[in-house]
């Protein structure tokens, strides 16, 4: 069984990150398919979530919500990261989910970022941004990324080639991969090798 | 079963009335708290320590020798000692004389501290925070146990034939906790040593909470100290009580909206789902409060986080004398279902008593041995 989770900063509640981050799962559904190979996919919906991740930032204390995202993260084969793009970069929203997460959650975890925005000249957001942020994380991050401009969306043709293309890249890097899914954080040391520090 | 208070000692504003109490109130108010724990039945008093503004407790043996002076009963503890900026002999040698001048009702319970700047005041870095814990605490432990001490380690300088003065008390050292919220290192130190472990608990859902119990049982009977049920947990928690639920709410929501640790966060609803944190009747601070033994097992200390937020004094003592009237009941359904073999929290009685009777049954070994010969 492969788990996709598809985590996704649009604030409005059909918004084109949601959309975009539905077809890339749907994508890396059929390629899985072909392959034989059953497929779950979740959704993390940020705006959802929005006023937990403001809350736990301040004062520490995850809601059963977050728990709950973090613990669809864990347990993930891959990711499917979409923002928007505000003001030349990834949302506020965006990075206050990965901010919250640690910096565990990710490590050797297979990650495809994606972003939406009003026109190409935001295409590079991801690699000056996206990218830097996934691989400070230790994530593995997919090397075809895809980009969906306003204009896009229309003319779907190019689109639906660049997502194929994301999708397929993105299962042959889960196929390749083992992130960690079991939770180390209650691990123990035994303490004769802590006090030879 | 034990049943206390923990302060943190902060100054914080009275967001109803806008008034800030002086250090100066703020200190004797601890005493009078403590005071007051002590006349409704209460087991313990624990003071946190703090080197910054807006907490006043930089001085925690200061404050509970003069609280010693004025109860009879009450255990005195800390909520924490900063096992990592303070000097390991500094702190052997402030608590042996605490546990003189106390009469043995002193234990304490060690933390880290959680403020990076205030580390390298006492020329220390908060990265190594772990290994200033455990390095340090080794010593502590020496110094307690061992007469003459010749001890070398990374943090602070050599001691050559170190004899602490004041011995403690009746030459038994003062029963420590270990605090940690999520440091499974912290839970594995208490479990090694076979000390408590308490979780404070405040900010966390109990599955947290739960799994860092669990740990150090597991590590606890791992080391050899006994079955897992019968290592020595401490919880923290808090509520707001008044007669009627409604009441409470209405009471304490301006200062919980606020407040400077959970303040301009969750919403009131939110943080008691999420949280241990209580505020309604009585009767539903009992029952939340005896829910708890359900995820963590049956353990050794309860205490309460009263003395926040702001809250004024008067309000303080109010919430006292409502833990008073319900403590009989606290009491008895601590006990309910208890199995005998789970041990109450060590006292310096019972470690005076199981002391003399290691060494009873040792002489009687050697007594044996030369019968036989």
């Amino acid at each position: 069984m492969t788990e996709i989770v598809v985590v996704s900063s649009g604030t409005g509640a059909n918004s084109s990150s949601r959309l975009l981050g539905t077809r890339l799962a749907e994508a890396a559904t059929a390629v899985l398919t072909e392959r034989n190979q059953p497929v779950i996919v979740n959704h993390i919906e940020l705006r959802v979530i929005a006023s937990d991740l403001a809350n736990y930032l301040v004062t520490g204390v995850a809601s059963a919500r977050l728990e709950d995202a973090f613990a669809q993260i864990r347990a993930a084969d891959g990711v499917i990261a979409v923002t928007a793009v505000y003001n030349g970069s990834y949302t506020g929203l965006f990075k206050l989910f990965f901010d919250a997460l640690g910096r565990d959650l990710l490590r050797g975890r297979p990650v495809l970022p994606a972003a939406t925005g009003g026109t190409s000249r935001h295409s590079l957001v991801i690699e000056y941004a996206m990218v830097p942020l996934f691989y400070y994380l230790r994530a593995l991050v997919s090397s075809v990324p895809v980009f969906a401009a306003t204009s896009d969306w229309g003319a779907s043709v190019g689109l639906d080639a660049r997502i194929d293309d994301a999708a397929r890249a993105f299962v042959n890097l889960m196929a390749s991969s083992h992130p960690e899914k079991a939770d180390a954080s209650f691990d123990v040391t035994d303490f004769s090798t802590l006090l030879g520090g | 079963m034990q049943i206390g208070l923990f302060s943190v000692g902060d100054v914080t504003t009275d967001p109803t009335t806008g008034r800030t109490p002086s250090e100066h109130e703020r200190i004797k108010a601890a005493v009078a708290i403590a005071r007051k724990a002590e006349e409704i039945g209460l087991d313990v008093f624990a003071i946190g320590e703090h080197h910054n503004p807006p907490f006043h407790p930089s001085s925690p043996t200061t404050l509970l020798a003069y609280i010693a002076a004025q109860t009879s009963t009450i255990t005195l503890s800390t909520a924490t000692t900063l096992i990592t900026t303070n000097d390991p002999v500094k702190l052997a040698e402030d608590y042996s004389v605490l546990q003189h001048l106390a009469d043995g009702r002193v234990d304490l319970m060690l933390g880290r501290g959680n403020t990076g700047p205030v580390y390298p005041w006492f020329g220390k870095d908060i990265r190594d925070g772990i290994d200033l814990a455990i390095e340090n605490y080794a010593l502590l432990r020496r110094l307690w146990r061992e007469e003459v001490v010749d001890w070398e380690g990374k943090f602070r300088t050599p001691l050559h034939g170190f004899t602490l003065a004041p011995q403690p008390l009746d030459g038994v050292a003062p029963f420590v906790w270990h605090g940690s919220i999520r440091s499974p290192q912290i839970a594995e130190q208490a479990a090694y040593y076979g000390d408590g472990f308490f979780h404070n608990n405040i900010f966390w859902n109990m599955g947290h909470t739960k799994q860092m119990v669990s740990l150090y049982r597991r590590r606890f009977e791992f080391h050899g100290h006994g079955p897992a049920d019968t290592a020595i947990v401490g919880l923290g928690g808090q509520f707001f009580a008044r007669k009627n639920s409604q009441d409470a709410i209405n009471e304490f929501r301006p200062y919980f909206d606020v407040a400077p640790v959970y303040g301009h966060g969750p919403s009131l609803e939110e943080f008691m789902a999420e949280t241990p944190l209580t505020v309604g009747s009585p009767q539903q601070v009992l029952e939340r409060t005896l829910s708890f033994r359900q995820h963590v097992g049956h353990y050794q200390r309860q205490l309460f986080l009263l003395d926040h937020a702001g809250l004024p004094l008067k309000t303080v003592l109010e919430q006292l004398d409502i833990l008073g009237e319900l403590l009989p009941e606290l009491r008895k359904g601590f006990a309910e279902g208890r199995p005998a073999h789970v041990p109450d929290a060590p006292s310096h009685a019972s470690l005076v008593a199981a002391r003399d009777a290691a060494a009873a049954a040792a002489s009687e070994l050697v007594g044996a041995g030369e019968a036989g010969r």
